[in-house]
């Protein structure tokens, strides 16, 4: 799999960051040969062998390496290969946690972000895990039952948030049938989605209430021998594992950005009404489809939420208009039941894309710059004067313009020639504007901008590497001290041993490092806009 | 025809067609682009709001959580210092859970457990060691019969039978197995005394010879 410099760079920061440096070198050393075996890749990165084997499994773990029989028949080495797109997974894990506590509260949160920890999780040990983690939180004396943790469990998978990790078999490869008997050619990624029981909860015996976890030692032996209870053995469902499924997530917020942009663009109750479409063909839509299924007006009237009061002619009105706009969300594709709609998913992904184009050249290279774009996206070829004409722009600044553009590629230049002897006078040159190509520029953009930003997190920190340590040991005293009940005069004397320009240098740091973070997880947003576009292009081709 | 003007621009194509002319060409580049370019319009402020603060303070949890974890491998530490006193109560404040993970070898290839012989260089030893009794015997049994021939070439036919016998691993079995290390394996062990009947009887047989 071809992956562009920007994207290792990315991948190798993001391995680096979750789990060391040792795994990075694994990591990207894989990525970058494409396939490896065991002894290749030791090989190649000069590091111990047991090293090597611990990054496998880690990677192997967390869903970012995949392993088949070698390639040139049986006894050949096991190879390996890492999937980039679940390496830069990572950067969206915060989204999938939020969005797993927006829909299934706390409990939900703890779950998807337990099992995003540690890759795959069996459900028994989910649930125990998450029990404990929220009766931490609770008032003393309360407890968090087992069965509510099942029920949110459930749900996740009922939605198909969560499913079950791709089986293994016996032959040492991992494969996504079960009945599959030939090991699939490496290119092939695993489709967990093949395996017949991918959302199927097994039974398991589980009850009983999350554990609270006592500082003191007194509790320490009690809580190693429950915590030997909860070996996955005794509720049945060992050997069966489960794990985030990223594209469900994907489709959701998809969703979400599509009904956010009807908002922005009309009102809040056409949203709604494209929020109905969409949940109605949730289970109907098969993923990158490109539109919605089919729906009558007499359907979305009777499936809108009872907070929406609105009539039926109402409704119909709402639908023309949205079928009116350029921007082109819904489509009419019949007549019967009152109209028969659908949700144009890919023209609403392009669209989207397109604005954020947009966007960035008005960001950039301000508003005229922009108007220029825009025009050359809409009529696609166009001659220097003709740009001059449309843009209303004058003739020395748009040329300036146009040739800023070009030279940071996001506008070309074609030739067609009028004569077959391309000769120079008698040959067009028209400005263009494609759009697919120029997003994919912009995504390599995105993965540059994101490797900066951690970058200069790890330079921030580093340089200031001795006073958060200072910080974090003052942190620890005090802590401690207030846990033994010391007395007011102590804490502040503690409290003083970080000087006034220390703490403001401290504020400062922490000021930049949220910065930081925050701009890391808001470039996402448009990387996850930008592939979600490409890859509906690729799959409606 | 290339440079007819030295010094001069000149195009392939007639300029004009694009509207360009000779003296509005932009200046020539001097060396490379700056790293921190000027920008001429700022970048508009980043999003705040709760749902952007509750996801930002999700990754810097994340994030801490995640060096705690056993799959953050650390790399070999020159030398095995001393485990600190105050390690042992850090790690359970923090909940480090330091590899204590045990993958599901159901779900992952062979060769990726880790080899119960971790010491290399003492492979010698632990062959020898696991060898089945069986082959002990017949080891022994040769060892005595070429014991009566000479002590050189027996050397070598253990380090065969050694190699025959090893566990399979994949990293090079040493050539030469040490003279110390065979005799230091066999030191006192039974054979030397198996043979006691012939020991015994060599000495006592011996024992008219004046002894020093």
């Amino acid at each position: 799999m071809q992956m562009t410099a920007q994207e290792e760079r990315l991948c190798g920061l993001l391995l680096q960051e979750h789990f060391g440096e040792v795994v990075e070198k694994v990591g990207t050393h894989l990525l970058r040969s494409g396939v490896l075996n065991l002894r290749a890749l030791v090989h190649e990165t000069k590091l111990p062998l047991d090293l090597v084997k611990k990054s496998v499994c880690v990677l192997v773990q967390q869903g970012m390496c995949s392993f088949s029989a070698g390639r040139r028949g049986p006894g050949a080495p096991v190879e390996y290969q890492i999937c980039c797109e679940k390496v830069l997974h990572m950067l969206r894990y915060p989204h999938y946690i939020y969005t797993a506590k927006s829909l299934y509260g706390d409990t939900g949160e703890l779950i998807v972000e337990e099992i995003l920890q540690r890759g795959q999780m069996t459900m028994s040990n989910t649930v125990s895990t998450v029990a404990d983690r929220l009766t931490h939180n609770m008032p003393e004396g309360q407890c968090m039952d087992y069965s509510e943790v099942v029920t949110a469990f459930s749900r996740l998978v009922e939605t198909h948030f969560l499913q079950r990790s791709p089986s293994v078999t016996p032959a040492g490869s991992s494969t996504s049938g079960g009945a599959d008997s030939n090991p699939p050619a490496v290119t092939q990624p695993i489709q967990a989605e093949t395996h017949p029981d991918c959302y199927k909860l097994p039974y398991i015996n589980i009850s009983g209430k999350g554990k609270r976890r006592r500082s003191d030692d007194g509790d320490a032996d009690q809580s190693t021998a429950k915590k030997a209870k909860t070996d996955n053995s005794e509720f049945g469902d060992e050997g069966i594992y489960w794990q985030v499924n990223f594209e469900r997530f994907h489709l959701h917020f998809r969703d979400q950005a599509i009904v956010s942009a009807v908002v922005s663009k009309l009102d809040q109750t056409s949203s709604e009404i494209v929020r109905t479409m969409l949940r109605m063909s949730e289970v109907t839509t098969p993923a990158n489809a490109a539109f919605t299924q089919a729906l009558s007006a007499n359907e979305i009237f009777r499936a809108l939420p009872s907070t929406y009061n609105i009539a039926r002619p109402i409704l119909d009105q709402y639908l023309t208009l949205l079928v009116d706009d350029p921007m082109e969300f819904v489509g009419r594709t019949g007549d019967s039941g009152g109209g028969m709609f659908v949700v144009n998913l890919h023209r609403a992904l392009a669209n989207l894309a397109r604005a954020t184009l947009e966007s960035v050249v008005q960001e950039r290279f301000g508003s005229r710059s922009a108007r220029i774009f825009r025009l050359l996206l809409r009529k696609r070829h166009l001659e220097q004067k003709q740009v001059e004409d449309f843009a209303m722009v004058p003739a020395k600044e748009a040329k300036d313009m146009l040739y800023t553009l070009l030279s940071e590629n996001l506008v070309q230049l074609q030739e067609i020639p009028k004569t077959p002897d391309h000769a120079p006078s008698r040959t067009f040159y028209l400005y263009t504007v494609n759009q697919l190509p120029t997003a994919r520029l912009l995504l390599q953009h995105c993965y540059k901008t994101v490797g900066n930003l951690i970058e200069r997190r790890l330079y921030e920190t580093k340089e200031n590497k001795r006073l958060l340590e200072k910080s974090q040991r003052i942190e620890a005293i005090l802590a401690s001290l207030q846990a033994t009940g010391a007395e007011a005069e102590q804490l502040t004397e503690v409290e003083e041993m970080i000087t006034a320009p220390e703490r403001q240098q401290l504020e400062s740091l922490r000021h930049h490092i949220n910065k930081l973070d925050s701009s890391e997880n808001q470039v996402d947003e448009t990387i996850f806009l930008i592939e979600s576009y490409i890859k509906s292009t690729k799959s409606s081709r | 025809m290339a440079g007819k003007g030295r010094g001069i621009a000149a195009f392939t194509f007639n300029i004009e067609a694009l509207g360009i002319t000779r003296g509005s060409m932009p200046e020539a580049q001097r060396g490379p682009t700056p790293l921190f370019p000027q920008i001429e319009y700022k970048p508009g402020p980043l999003k705040a709001g709760e749902d952007e603060d509750y996801m930002r303070a999700l990754k810097q949890e994340m994030r801490g959580r995640m060096k705690d974890l056993p799959f953050n491998i650390k790399p070999h530490s020159g030398k095995s210092d001393v485990e600190r006193y105050k390690d042992k109560y850090t790690r359970e404040i923090k909940k480090i859970e330091d590899g204590n993970w045990t993958p599901d070898w159901n779900r992952l290839p062979k060769e990726l457990k880790p080899q119960r012989n971790i010491i290399k260089k003492k492979m010698d030893f632990k062959k020898f060691k696991e060898m089945s009794k069986k082959d002990k015997e017949d080891m022994l049994s040769k060892l005595d019969e070429l014991d009566k021939r000479g002590d050189g070439k027996s050397d070598e036919e253990d380090e065969a039978k050694g190699e025959k016998k090893g566990d399979g691993e994949e990293e090079e079995i040493e050539g030469n197995f040490e003279e110390e290390e065979l005799e230091e394996d066999n030191d006192y062990i039974a054979n030397y005394f198996e043979d006691g009947d012939d020991f015994g009887a060599g000495s006592d047989d011996n024992m008219d010879e004046a002894t020093y």
